[in-house]
C-alpha cells in the first residue's frame, strides 16, 4: 500500500489504530475507582504522546540512520514554537501558516547549525551541538527579548495585529474553524472516553511523518545514510560524499523537530525558552534510545513511555502514596513513603534515569528490542527451524 | 603515455623525506606492482594517488588529468577505485546493500537526494549488484550481514564494490597481508581472473613477492622513498640493486 511493502503497510497500520483508538486504549479503567490514576487519555498527555513522537521519528532519521549523536534538538521545537506564536500574532489563529512557516524556519536554522556542527563528528559534534541549543536558550531567554518576550515567553496580546483575524474571528487556534481544543466525550457507564480534535490533527500529522520516515528509511538515501554511519572511508572511496548526506538529515530531523514544535504552540499558543533547554534535548535522545535507535517504531514507544511515565510520576505524592500503603504498620510505611517520595513528583527523573540505565545494561536495542526477544522466546521453536532449513542452500 | 603518470613527486614529513624524484608511468590494462622494504614510502605513494595526500612537488596525472587537490570521492569518481589494507565494507549492512552503494555512486554521483522509493525498486542497477555477486561467487551470501563474513570473503566483497563501478583502474594497498595461504592463493585467483577478463589497469602494492611474481608485468622498486629500479618481474629476480634493497649485503 502507497508504495510500502507488507511489513512497512502492517507497521504503519498498527501505529494509525494505535493512534484511532488511544483516547479508549488510555482510558481503560473506569472513572472513579483507584486504578483510574493510571489512566492517560486526556487531551494534554495524549497530545504530547504525538507530538513528541513526531519530534522523536525526526531524531531517529539522523542519530539512528547516520549516528550523529546530537544535543541540540530542542533549540528547533523552540524556534518551531516561536515561528507558530508569531504567526498567530500576526495573522490569525489558524493553524495552517503556523505550521508551515514553523517548519521552514526550523529547517534554514537547522542548516546553519548543522553546516558548522557537521565540521567535526563524533563527541565534537555532539559537543558543538550542545553549544548551539544552549546558545539558542540564552538568546530566547534575554538577548532576544523583542523577538521572544524573554522570561515570560511568547503569547498572543489581544493587541496583537492578526490581521487576517476578522470581526468574530476565533479566539484560539483553529484548522480553518475547526477548533484544537474542541473535543466529544463519550460516556459508557462507569468509563468516560474524550475525542479531541487538537489531538486527532497531531495523531493524522505523526502518521505522515512515519510515512515519511519509512519511505526514507527504506530509499536510497536512507541507505546512504546506513552507509555514513557505517564506513565514511569507504563511502568517500566509493565516489560519495558522506558531508551532504549527512547535511540533509539533519536538516530533516530538524524540520521534523520545528513541526513538533509549531504544534505544542497549535495546541497551547504560547512558546517559552525552557522548550529549549539542553534538558528538553536530551529526553528526545532518551526516549529515541528507550524505543530502539535506528527502528522505525521504537522513536514513538519511547516518546510515548516517557511521556505517560512522566505523567504518572509526577502526579504521585505523599498523600497519594499514604492512601495506597496506609495498610502497612507505621514504621514500615514512614520509611517506605519518604524512600518513593523521592523518585515521584518533583523527583520523577530520578525514576527516569533508573530505567534508562536498566533499559541500557539489559535491553541496548530498546523497548522494541524488548519486544523482539519476547517475540522471539513465544515462537522461538519455529524461528530456529527455518534457520536451520536454509543453512544447506548456503 | 601510461593512464597514470608520477612526475618528480616528492613529500616531506617534518625531517623525513618519504619520497623524492618519484617518477612513474603506469601503461593502460597492465598490472603494475610497486614493491620495496618497509619504510620505503609506498603507502605514502599510494596516499598521494588518492587524495588523502598532495606531495609538495611534482605532478600525477591520471588519463590526462591532475589529481591533485581532489579529494578521494572526486578522485573515484575520475574512475580510480581503492582496495585497503584491511578489507573496509560497510560492516553494518548486508552483503547486497553493500553492493547497492557504489552502483548508486557510478550512477549518481557523489551526492544525490532519493528519499522517496524504494531502492529495491531500481531493477537495473539490483540486476548489476547481483550479477557481480555471481561473477565474484557470492550470490549465495547476498542477505548475510557483511561484518560476519570470513576475511577472504569480505576482501572479495570489497573487490567486488570497486569492480561493479567499472573503475578504469584499481589500486590494490597490500592485498593479501595478514591472510593465510589460501585466502592468499584466492586472492591471486581472483586478480588474475579480473586481469584476464576485463579492460582495467591494476597497480598494486604489495610486501609478497609470491603475489607480485604471479600477477604483475610490471615491477618498480621503491627504496628509501624513490624508485630504485622498473622493469619485468623476470628481470627485477635477479636484479643486484633489488637484492640489495630488500635482503641486504650479506645476501
Amino acid at each position: 500500500m502507497l508504495g510500502l511493502d507488507k511489513k512497512d503497510t502492517a507497521l504503519l497500520l498498527a501505529v494509525a489504530a494505535l493512534a484511532l483508538f488511544a483516547p479508549f486504549i488510555l482510558n481503560i479503567f473506569p472513572q472513579n475507582t483507584a486504578l483510574a490514576f493510571f489512566n492517560g487519555g486526556y487531551p494534554d498527555l495524549m497530545q504530547r504522546f504525538v507530538i513528541f513522537g513526531i519530534f522523536a521519528i525526526g531524531f531517529n532519521i539522523l542519530f539512528g540512520l547516520t549516528g550523529y549523536l546530537s544535543f541540540g534538538h530542542a533549540a528547533f521545537l523552540g524556534v518551531g514554537s516561536y515561528a507558530a506564536v508569531w504567526m498567530f500574532k500576526l495573522l490569525n489563529y489558524n493553524i495552517v501558516p503556523a505550521l508551515v512557516l514553523s517548519v521552514i524556519v526550523a529547517g534554514l536554522f537547522s542548516v546553519l547549525i548543522g553546516w558548522i556542527s557537521l565540521r567535526r563528528s563524533g563527541i565534537y559534534f555532539s559537543i558543538l551541538t550542545l553549544a548551539f541549543a544552549e546558545m539558542s536558550f540564552r538568546l530566547a531567554y534575554s538577548v532576544l527579548t523583542p523577538l521572544t518576550n524573554g522570561e515570560t515567553g511568547l503569547q498572543v496580546y489581544s493587541n496583537d495585529p492578526q490581521i487576517l483575524m476578522g470581526e468574530n474571528g476565533v479566539t484560539s487556534p483553529h484548522l480553518f474553524g475547526l477548533e484544537m481544543s474542541a473535543r466529544a466525550t463519550l460516556d459508557l457507564g462507569p468509563w468516560e472516553f474524550t475525542f479531541p480534535v487538537g489531538y486527532y490533527l497531531c495523531a493524522i500529522l505523526m502518521l505522515i511523518s512515519l510515512y515519511l520516515a519509512i519511505r526514507i528509511f527504506r530509499s536510497p538515501f536512507g541507505l546512504m545514510l546506513r552507509a555514513v554511519k557505517s564506513n565514511q572511508q569507504r563511502m568517500r572511496y566509493t565516489g560519495l560524499n558522506p558531508k551532504p548526506y549527512t547535511l540533509a538529515a539533519f536538516v530533516i530531523s530538524g524540520m521534523y523537530a520545528g513541526l513538533a514544535g509549531g504544534l505544542l504552540a497549535c495546541m497551547d499558543p504560547l512558546a517559552g525558552a525552557e522548550r529549549m533547554q539542553w534538558t528538553a534535548s536530551g529526553e528526545v535522545v532518551i526516549m529515541t534510545i528507550l524505543g530502539g535507535a535506528g527502528t522505525l517504531l521504537g522513536p514513538i514507544l519511547g516518546a510515548g513511555t516517557i511521556k505517560y511515565l512522566e505523567n504518572v510520576f509526577s502526579k504521585m505524592n505523599e498523600a497519594l502514596l499514604h492512601s495506597w500503603f496506609s495498610w502497612l504498620p507505621d514504621f514500615i510505611e514512614t520509611p517506605l513513603i519518604w524512600v518513593l517520595s523521592k523518585f515521584t513528583g518533583e523527583g520523577w527523573h530520578l525514576t527516569l534515569g533508573a530505567l534508562f540505565m536498566v533499559i541500557i545494561i539489559f535491553l541496548p536495542g530498546g523497548l522494541v528490542e524488548g519486544g523482539q526477544r519476547i517475540g522471539r522466546l513465544i515462537t522461538g521453536r519455529s524461528r530456529k527451524a527455518s534457520d536451520t532449513a536454509t543453512k544447506p542452500a548456503e | 603515455m601510461g593512464i597514470l603518470e608520477i612526475k618528480d613527486v616528492g613529500k616531506r614529513f617534518g625531517g623525513l623525506q618519504a619520497l623524492s624524484n618519484v617518477n612513474l608511468s603506469v601503461h593502460e590494462n597492465s598490472v603494475h606492482a610497486i614493491i620495496g622494504p618497509n619504510g620505503a614510502g609506498k603507502s605514502t605513494l599510494l596516499n598521494c594517488l588518492v587524495g588523502k595526500l598532495i606531495p609538495d612537488t611534482g605532478s600525477v596525472m591520471f588519463d590526462g588529468q591532475s589529481v591533485l587537490g581532489r579529494t578521494p570521492h572526486e578522485i573515484n569518481q575520475m574512475g580510480i577505485s581503492r582496495v585497503f589494507q584491511t578489507p573496509e565494507i560497510f560492516g553494518d549492512l548486508t552483503v547486497f546493500e553493500n553492493m547497492m552503494i557504489p552502483c548508486f555512486a557510478k550512477r549518481d554521483g557523489a551526492f544525490r537526494m532519493h528519499a522517496i522509493e524504494s531502492f529495491t525498486n531500481e531493477t537495473s542497477l539490483v540486476e548489476q549488484a547481483e550479477q557481480m555477486l555471481i561473477d565474484v561467487n557470492m550470490i549465495d551470501k547476498r542477505n548475510a550481514h557483511s561484518a560476519s563474513l570470513s576475511r577472504g570473503d569480505k576482501r572479495r566483497l570489497e573487490m567486488a564494490m570497486c569492480l561493479v563501478q567499472q573503475p578504469r583502474m584499481l589500486l590494490l594497498d597490500e592485498p593479501t597481508a595478514g591472510m593465510a595461504r589460501a585466502d592468499t592463493n584466492n586472492t591471486i585467483d581472483l586478480l588474475k581472473e579480473i586481469r584476464d577478463t576485463r579492460d582495467i589497469t591494476i597497480c598494486i602494492i604489495e610486501h609478497d613477492m609470491h603475489v607480485v611474481f604471479s600477477l604483475a608485468e610490471r615491477i618498480t622498486v621503491l627504496a628509501q622513498g624513490t624508485p630504485l629500479v622498473e622493469d619485468t618481474p623476470d628481470n627485477i629476480k635477479g636484479h643486484p640493486k633489488v637484492r640489495e634493497a630488500y635482503l641486504g649485503e650479506a645476501a
